[in-house]
């Protein structure tokens, strides 16, 4: 049986190819089936108004069984959003992304997850737990198990 | 968010315990052990606690108790009553109260039944009281794959990979996005259908990489949870072990779940103990719950088939997470030395050092053997590794290296003297309670050399596989007095000063020379025709220590039992220390 996470990211980019992405999101790269990204800006009214953020999504054998590793680039003078569920290095608190993974989730469903997570932002504010989290925080977020709360997409 | 946990090696590393039991574990010696004149029958000993060692399929037999309790109340089948139970963290008063309430309620919650009616389209799925809806993934998925799924009502969630659930239109599954003609598919209650490749890979995946044992449907925001049948299926063959796994994640939650109940801590190890004496906190403040499951070594590797001392018995304590027997100190007190030990850990490090300065010429000397007794080879000045004395004076009335003598409140009057005051009384038991830990793995490194050396003569000589495994029951004794000794130095740092103190460290005193006397011994030379003479001496000091260490062992746990021991610092459980002896 061919890896399955090859197959199933060939039919996700085929589709994007073809059917292009959703309004607000483009894709930047997807050179191989290690590593996309993408970038994001949210429609309409928003705390976000004029800012384009990068996405970068990892992938490894076990995609999409498990979730792919998912972050904002904050390098080549890249930014993260300034949100609650955001730290200052790129990575996102969100279930999805953790234990409400499922495997019938796409990379385009994510992004649309994130963009309505910034665009419900009341306050542009980091975590509380930022300076702590970033000097110790693992290079791949998949590594860190974040506890989330109520508001966590 | 807000809150996170990287992994964090823990604070306290045991790997160098062991001990040994008064029975002999792998053979029936009746003359050997009649060397040792050990009483392997006596009863209970006040430091010893009851409890029994379970192994798997014990606790299954208890698990399966409670289920067939619940399937006789409830009237549901086993493999609800099973799912019922888990949710429920085997609380069956409360499983019995909530069922009785709403039945529908718990089985939802349970994943035994979907919530009704069930939404198609649920929105993103978002933590309680998150009520914000997005869009649709489901609907962007449906979008993203060329067909949608179909599927006839199947009957139940058993695992029943089958065509006939396709109806005319070719089923592609939503997450391999395979198609072919000959696809077999399952799904649960919910019929949410997928790929059977898809269900074992996801399943294994829960269970090898993320160690759960509640598997949910894989159809984004489905709550239902795959009954073990549906498991076992999708795992049957090639997955067989991952289902041993699987069964042994059911059985780790049971025993979390039961405070009687604690699961051994030693890796690969399956046995679980039951000490219902030490389920309760405030039970922690008499006695330490030293137990053991029974195995020894790591199940499986060639070391446990051994009689090698590496093979340790599985010793961890049922009150607290120490993975090692802490007696004679309870709990809370061997807690706090280690949280204070990991917060000084650049303080203390030098002490680990294998090297030291002759106090006398200065060449430097390497610690190589368990023994504190160091002879400089250069200027033969004879010395304490410990306390760098003149090792002439150990054992004498007089002097006295375990003890640190306080200075008098005169000499610390400013912060600053005070404070290098603290940190010397710290390093005194730091230093010490790290000798008899670093003492302790390089007697087990002699000794590993010195074994094959005994196994050799064994063969050449006229001596018995008994008469040369002496040295090894020795080396045991002398491990389990110096982990006694080491946890000593973490009771003496926090014990007020007085009478009771002063006992507590003769015993110590007299134990911590008795031992050393048998390490020296350890490490004499191994000659044939020398063996009988060292025997008798090996053999008489190996009974004595072993008393050494009951006195200690004893006298410290009728000190729990009787409320004798005062703390110099706030200790959880016990009573405010008095003002004068707080240091
Ligand atoms: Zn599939
Ligand atoms: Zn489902
Ligand atoms: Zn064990
Ligand atoms: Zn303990
Ligand atoms: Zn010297
Ligand atoms: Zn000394």
């Amino acid at each position: 049986m061919a890896s399955i996470s090859a197959r199933r990211l060939a039919k996700e980019l085929h589709e994007i190819q073809t059917e292009g992405c959703p309004v607000g999101i483009n894709l930047l790269q997807a050179d191989d089936f290690a590593a996309w990204q993408f970038t994001i800006e949210v429609m309409g009214e928003s705390l976000y108004q004029g800012e384009v953020f990068t996405l970068l999504f990892r992938f490894d054998k076990h995609y999409p069984i498990s979730s792919p590793a998912v972050q904002f680039v904050v390098t080549d003078g890249k930014t993260s959003p300034v949100h609650p569920h955001v730290y200052s290095n790129g990575h996102i608190c969100a279930s999805i992304l953790g234990n409400e993974w499922s495997p019938v989730l796409s990379v385009i469903a994510v992004c649309l997850t994130l963009q309505s997570m910034l665009a419900s932002c009341k306050k542009k504010e980091r975590p509380p737990d930022n300076d702590r989290y970033v000097r110790h925080a693992p290079d791949n977020p998949k590594k860190t198990q974040f506890h989330y709360d109520g508001n966590s997409p | 968010m807000s809150d996170y946990s990287l992994s964090d090696d823990d604070y306290y590393n045991d790997e160098d315990m062991f001990d040994i039991t008064q029975d002999d574990d792998d053979m029936n010696m009746d003359d050997y052990t009649e060397d040792f004149k050990v009483d392997t029958n006596s009863k209970r000993k006040s430091y010893e606690i009851e409890y029994e060692s379970l192994n798997q399929p014990a606790v299954e037999k208890l698990m399966q108790q409670d289920v067939a309790y619940i399937i006789g109340i409830l009237g549901v089948d086993s493999s609800i009553a099973a799912r019922l139970l888990r949710h429920s963290s085997w609380n069956k008063e409360r499983l019995i109260e909530k069922y009785m309430d709403n039945p529908n309620t718990i089985l939802v919650a349970a994943g035994v039944t979907a919530p009704e009616p069930p939404s198609v389209t649920s929105p993103i799925r978002t933590h309680i009281g998150d009520r914000r809806t997005t869009r649709s993934a489901s609907k962007i998925i449906s979008t993203l794959s060329s067909s949608s799924k179909t599927s006839s009502k199947a009957s139940s969630s058993s695992y029943q990979p089958a065509q006939t659930r396709l109806k005319a239109e070719r089923f592609v599954c939503p997450i391999c996005y395979d198609d072919s003609s000959d696809l077999q598919t399952a799904s649960l209650d919910c019929d949410h259908l997928f790929c059977t490749g898809c269900w074992t890979t996801y399943i294994t995946s829960k269970i090898r990489d993320e160690a759960e044992h509640c598997i949910r449907c894989m159809a984004e925001g489905c709550c239902l949870v795959a009954p073990d049948t549906f498991i076992q299926s999708a795992l049957a063959g090639e997955g067989e072990p991952t289902w041993a796994r699987f069964q042994e994640l059911l059985v780790r939650h049971f025993v979390s779940c039961n405070p009687n109940l604690k699961y051994c801590p030693h890796p690969g190890c399956t046995n679980t103990v039951s000490c219902p004496a030490a389920a309760s906190k405030s039970s922690l403040t008499t006695v330490v719950p030293a137990v053991s499951c029974g195995a020894r070594g790591i199940p499986g590797s060639p070391e446990a088939l051994t009689s090698a001392v590496a093979a340790k018995e599985h010793y961890f304590c049922f009150g607290c997470p120490i993975d090692s027997d802490h007696r004679p100190v309870v709990c809370s007190v061997a807690k706090m030395w280690l949280k204070k030990c990991a917060d000084d850990s650049e303080t203390a490090n030098w002490i680990k050092s294998n090297t030291k300065e002759c106090p006398k010429c200065q060449s430097t000397i390497e610690k190589n053997g368990g023994c504190n007794h160091m002879t400089c080879k250069k200027c033969k000045h004879e010395f304490c590794w410990v306390c760098m004395g003149p090792w002439s004076e150990h054992g004498t009335s007089w002097y006295s290296c375990n003890r640190y003598e306080e200075k008098s409140g005169t000499d610390a009057r400013d912060a600053q003297s005070k404070s290098r005051a603290s940190l010397e009384r710290y390093l005194h038991y730091y230093n010490r309670w790290a000798n008899h830990e670093q003492s302790a793995k390089l007697s087990l490194d002699l000794y590993a050399k010195t074994e094959k050396k005994m196994e050799d003569m064994q063969i050449t000589s006229s001596l018995t596989w008994i008469e040369v495994q002496f040295m090894k029951k020795a080396v045991e004794e002398a491990d389990k007095c110096r982990m006694t000794l080491k946890w000593t130095y973490a009771m003496a740092y926090y014990l007020a000063r007085g009478n009771e103190k002063e006992l507590f460290e003769d015993n110590q005193r007299d134990l911590e020379q008795a031992v050393e006397e048998l390490a020296e011994l350890l490490e004499q030379p191994i000659e044939a025709d020398a063996i009988p003479t060292l025997r008798q001496k090996v053999t008489d000091k190996t009974v004595y220590v072993h008393k050494r260490n009951e006195i200690v062992l004893e006298d410290t746990a009728n000190g729990f039992l009787e409320g004798r021991w005062k703390w110099n610092a706030r200790v959880e459980g016990f009573d405010e220390p008095d003002q004068a002896d707080l240091v």
